[in-house]
């Protein structure tokens, strides 16, 4: 099978209110030092382009339109869009290379959920007969699931501030990190509950930005002369709508997605998992069986800078960093989308 | 370049859909108006409540309802300090997975209570049904702690 | 009796939520000059075209546009319709015209309203200039201009569209 290679990845810093910068100008920047880094001029230079947003985030029709004038689509250029997280348009884009249409790709995804009111406007994604019309937001979701692991003697609050204080802790790398710090659990853990069992630092921050991956063949990577990684596996897997017929304290999709791209063909240096809350991160270490050998969000995750439609690609980007900077040779990367772990994206990347 | 000014507009966004319920979920909401709470059988006999259309396990189309209690425990449940706008309730409150009275699987709604304390999994609910019902999955208000016989 | 026990097969399930939006910077300086009554474009660094109003990018290039240009309150018809149909919530009583219009010193179009003028006599090239609100009015708006009339100059040859200097045309 044609083995294709990450050669680029940049992302925006992760601000609470991107202020007076309209989606264009959100992207622009970001794409600007992706096609730099690969030494490409527009995306005239790439085969194909593939978006990841939601316009609900913002509420504004069509801003995922309004994105593509900062690609410089004249002439026309082969793109596409998907209501998701870009993650997902890099499997879109995976598919398109594979299937010989492209050689190269061009990936980004933006949000801006400032603007609304995020776990609210979430809430619409929700079955719209039974819960949507409740207006159940995410949080609250979130925070049953977690009570299900507390009551279940699987995870204790000591857990979650763990994870907490550990993104922080490791968000001090990263640059564009909303949140980082040195935070000692106890001082967590004397925190206030905000929708409990959950304490705001369990919860993701409301994050705008924007981040971009290019992908090619292994061939056009040495062409164009880059360092590259290479993608050798990628699966998603989707549960039940139904949240109470699903097992909240696992992620049977995840493990199906890992298995499915090949995630123990290898040693696992690094994860990088899109856990939007604490404990989703322990039920997605405990469902891939990640041990001490790897190291899990070393950018601090999605509970230092959450952008929306974009930070699962940013996963599968940062994991390039590690493996292209030579600090891991092979890792994954874990996407997801839905209320409590409901659809999950599993890539696995290797050093070329 | 000079900065830009900030210029900020608040706005509204409204989608006034009209959906179709299909016999599954017609059926759930014509027995909600009438103060009545139904599952459907799933493929492996569990009890779903509110009914689903398909078993997503099998696929198959369910199509056997059988009436729950109004009355059921807590499976679990997130306490709710500062109510949304959009929420049911203007004072602190929960929303919860209740699994009814002969149903095998919970369905989420909101509870009332004074208290997180009062509130605990395993704590027996019952449903509280709006003034008028009219066949929309609200017609039940809310669960409150059940009263002790 | 009856109409008590019908089955329920459909529900009204309305959705409405609540955003603040904020302008983006192209935007945002746009309006700023449209409360003071003066158009302006941003220039593209790349084909150099000029856009009004800017959203911040060149499409066609995918460059940044940051350089801002003031243009006039005259322009040309580049196309147009007739609407006939009456628009809800819309003041406007129909037929009334919708044109694509470019404004002088400005190389692509946006799209305003017509008024003041003959509407089967509407045609590309017309010269035409904005018809603005009384100063007191003005707002961060584009019906800041009400609509644009027709005026006394010759037409523009439809190869020209989209050419015209910001000093005008002359014929």
């Amino acid at each position: 099978m044609q083995q294709i290679a990450i050669v680029g990845y940049q992302q925006s810093d992760c601000v609470s209110w991107a202020g007076a910068t309209n989606e264009v100008e959100l992207i622009m920047p970001v794409l600007r030092r992706v096609f730099d880094q690969v030494g490409l001029a527009n995306a005239q230079d790439v085969d194909f382009v593939c978006s990841g947003s939601c316009d609900y985030l913002q509420g504004a029709a069509f801003a995922f339109v309004a994105g593509v004038d900062a690609l410089g689509a004249v002439p026309p250029i082969k793109e596409s869009h998907v209501e998701m997280d870009a993650a997902w348009a890099l499997y879109e884009s995976m598919l398109k290379i594979r299937m010989g249409h492209a050689k190269s790709a061009l990936i980004y995804g933006f949000g801006k959920s400032s603007p609304g009111e995020l776990p609210i406007v979430l809430s619409q994604q929700l079955d719209p007969y039974y819960l949507a019309p409740q207006w159940v937001d995410t949080i609250s979701l979130a925070a049953m699931q977690a009570r299900l692991m507390l009551d279940q003697g699987l995870i204790t609050e000591r857990d979650m501030a763990e994870v907490v204080a550990r993104s922080r802790g490791n968000a001090l790398n990263n640059p564009h990190a909303q949140l980082s710090g040195d935070i000692a659990v106890d001082e967590l853990l004397a925190q206030e509950t905000y929708v409990s069992p959950l304490r705001k630092s369990d919860c993701p921050p409301v994050s705008d930005g924007a981040s971009a991956v290019i992908i090619c063949t292994v061939e056009q990577a040495i062409e164009w002369g880059v360092p590259y990684a290479i993608i050798s596996g990628i699966d998603h897997r989707i549960e039940s709508h139904n949240l109470a017929m699903r097992d909240l304290t696992d992620s049977v999709s995840t493990r199906q997605a890992a298995q499915g791209a090949g995630m123990a063909d290898g040693s696992v240096d690094v994860a990088e998992l899109y856990a939007p809350f604490s404990h989703q991160e322990i039920i997605l270490t405990r469902a891939l069986g990640l041990g001490e050998n790897t190291q899990v969000n070393p950018s601090g995750g999605v509970l230092a800078g959450n952008l929306m439609m974009a930070s699962g690609l940013s996963r599968i980007g940062e994991l390039f960093n590690r493996i292209t900077s030579g600090e891991a040779r092979r890792g994954i990367a874990h996407a997801t989308s839905g209320p409590c772990l409901q659809h999950n994206l599993v890539t696995v990347v290797e050093s070329a | 370049m000079s900065q830009p000014e900030v210029l900020t507009q608040a706005f509204e966004l409204g989608f006034t859909y009209t959906r179709s319920t299909g016999p599954v979920v017609g059926r759930f909401l014509t027995e909600l108006r009438d103060r009545r709470i139904f599952g459907i059988k799933g493929s492996d006999g569990r009890v779903i409540v509110p009914p689903m259309e398909y078993d997503p396990v099998t696929a198959e189309e369910l199509s056997e309802f059988v009436e729950v209690g109004q009355q059921g425990e807590i499976v679990s449940f997130a306490w709710v300090k500062e109510p949304r706008a959009a929420h049911p309730f203007d004072r602190p409150f929960a929303w919860a997975m209740i699994k009814l009275d002969g149903a095998d699987v919970a369905m989420i709604h909101c509870v009332a209570a004074q208290s997180e304390g009062e509130l605990a999994t395993g704590a027996r609910v019952q449903a509280v049904w709006a003034d008028e019902t009219r066949g929309f999955i609200t017609d039940i208000r809310c669960f409150e702690l059940a009263q002790e016989n | 009796m009856s109409e008590e026990r019908e089955m329920i097969t459909g529900i009204e399930a309305p959705i409405y939520l609540q955003y603040k939006f904020t302008a983006g910077s192209a935007p945002a300086r746009f309006l700023s000059q449209v409360k003071k009554g003066v158009l302006t474009g941003q220039r593209c660094p790349g084909c150099q075209n000029v856009y009004c109003p800017p959203r911040g990018s060149c499409a066609a290039c995918g460059l940044p546009t940051e350089e801002e240009v003031v243009l006039s309150d005259k322009a040309t018809v580049q196309s147009f319709t007739i609407v006939a149909i009456p628009i809800p919530n819309n003041p406007i009583q129909p037929p009334y015209i919708i044109a694509n219009l470019v404004p002088d010193g400005s190389n692509i179009s946006f799209i305003h309203l017509m008024s003041e003028c003959v509407n089967e006599e509407v045609h590309i090239g017309q010269r035409v200039q904005a018809l603005w609100k009384p100063e007191e009015e003005w707002d961060y708006a584009m019906d800041n201009i009400r609509y644009f009339k027709p005026i006394d100059e010759p037409d523009v040859p439809v190869d020209r569209i989209g050419t015209m200097p910001v000093t005008g045309w002359e014929g």
